[in-house]
């Protein structure tokens, strides 16, 4: 299973208590996660990335066993650890607005 | 018993104000969706207990909302707002051109017939239609390929489509106004349309008179004359009186021309309100003193309307879709401040009192007279 940590403005829109643990087929990455994430909870689709482009909203950023994910390629393979399910992907809306 | 709910979109969340027909004690619900923007909810006139509401956040974007209890619980429905076919460009501040880009509903208007019927007017102005409930919108790209439509540019908001009017005498006719492209009118339920501006007059653009361009702020309509049409422009206030084919101004004696709000009394269709601001640049009432206009002529003449409204310090502005009315015997007006305060009036506007005063900043009031 992978884990999910989710901002808490999308927790509350699709009444998640905390970290979500999802099934995801083949390679682990972003997108099939993002996926996941969308088949799971229909409500969160479009606030992360756009329904469309599929690009990630400007504010979004994607973070696992420390390292910043979110100019990689959405196809590239998150790391093991995330794969296991040892470590979650955190989402998180970027600190903005002062 | 008679009532009515008060449906509030603030800069962080919605809320809910009931009170029974004497409009004196409230019940204040929420914040619904807290932290979200709330452009707009709007009750269905069909089903009141049918709200929809537009939910954004600069971080997670558009998700939209709708309710079958009156505002108790609500639920999520489809947030995706795809433009027909291409979209192509529309001019940019600098007058260049620049993609067309969904950024959020503005304004959500319900069919006046089918509670699954709703209308959005977006940002990149656009119009879309959903018939079942907001499981699913659909543009009407008649408006957006009309062909002035590359010569629209944003107002200091964004290019928004803000006001949304239905002829209750004829459903295939709808009125619809953007800021800055001016105001538009479909006879055919939205396939085809057509601008009406002529009589405007805006000092701001190359050509004060053209075609587009014009920032029209609101436009209000009485439901017994459908041809009369007020309207609240960045600066001046005008009528029409044969459906938005030719506009006279109306501003008479008002203090300041510019402002945003502008509506009808809703037993007297040449009772009209309006908020002026002081100017585009001090988005504040003038002289300190919060007061709505009236005019009981249709406009031109207009009386300044301040019992139970701050006159002293205050600097508040009052946004385009911040403003309603109820249809009580007794006319109440209600509209919200960029202050969080919300203030309504049961006699007509006689008197006012704040029924809530310190929310986040009002974006929208709508009301629903409850029987």
């Amino acid at each position: 299973m992978i884990r999910v940590e989710l901002p808490s403005p999308l927790r509350t829109l699709a009444n998640i208590a905390g970290e979500i643990s999802l099934d995801v087929t083949g390679t682990v990455t972003v997108r099939s996660v993002l996926d996941a994430v969308e088949a799971s909870y229909p409500m969160l689709r479009g606030t992360l990335r756009d329904q469309t482009t599929k690009q990630r909203r400007a504010f979004i950023r994607f973070f696992a066993c420390g390292e910043d994910l979110s100019h990689q390629s959405i196809d590239d393979p998150l790391p093991a650890a995330v794969a296991a399910g040892t470590e979650p992907v955190l989402v998180v809306g970027a600190i903005a607005g002062g | 018993m008679s009532g009515v709910r008060v449906l509030v979109g603030t800069k962080k969340g919605a809320f809910v104000l009931t009170s029974d027909g004497k409009r004196t004690k409230w019940d204040v619900s929420g914040p619904h969706f807290a932290g979200w923007e709330i452009y707009h909810v709007k009750g269905s006139p069909v089903d009141p207990n049918r709200l929809y509401a537009s939910q954004s956040s600069s971080w997670f974007g558009q998700t939209m909302q709708r309710s079958d209890d009156g505002g108790k619980t609500w639920n999520t429905v489809e947030n995706k707002f795809v433009y027909d076919g291409v979209p192509g460009t529309h001019q940019w501040y600098d007058g260049t051109a620049h993609p067309w880009e969904f950024k959020r509903v503005w304004h959500l208007e319900p069919s006046l017939t089918d509670a699954d019927t709703v209308y959005a007017g977006v940002e990149d102005a656009a119009l879309f239609k959903s018939t079942d409930g907001g499981k699913s919108w659909n543009e009407l790209s008649g408006l957006r390929k009309h062909g002035s439509g590359p010569r629209w540019q944003p107002g200091a908001g964004g290019m928004c489509l803000h006001t949304i009017l239905i002829d209750p005498t004829n459903p295939d006719r709808m009125f619809i106004a953007i800021s800055a492209a001016g105001a538009f009118r479909t006879e055919d339920g939205g396939t085809t349309w057509q601008p009406i501006n002529q009589g405007l007059r805006s000092q701001y653009i190359p050509d004060p008179t053209a075609e587009v361009g014009h920032c029209v702020h609101r436009i209000a309509m009485h439901k017994s004359r459908p041809d009369t049409l007020f309207m609240q422009k960045h600066w001046d206030v005008m009528r029409t009186d044969n459906a938005g084919d030719s506009w006279s101004e109306i501003s008479g004696n008002l203090p300041t021309d510019f402002g945003f709000v502008i509506d009808v009394h809703a037993h007297e269709p040449e009772t009209v309100y309006v908020l002026p601001i002081k100017s585009d640049a001090e988005h504040f009432v003038p002289d300190g003193k919060l007061r709505v206009f009236r005019s009981r002529t249709g406009g031109n003449e207009w009386e300044a309307l301040s019992k139970g409204l701050p006159q002293k310090d205050c600097y508040v502005n009052v946004l385009r879709d911040a403003m309603a009315v109820d249809s009580l015997d007794s006319c109440g007006i209600y509209f919200g401040t960029s202050g969080g305060q919300v203030y309504a009036s049961a006699n007509s506007g006689d008197s006012w009192n704040a029924i809530v005063r310190d929310l986040p900043g009002v974006l929208s009031v709508e009301v629903q007279t409850l029987t």
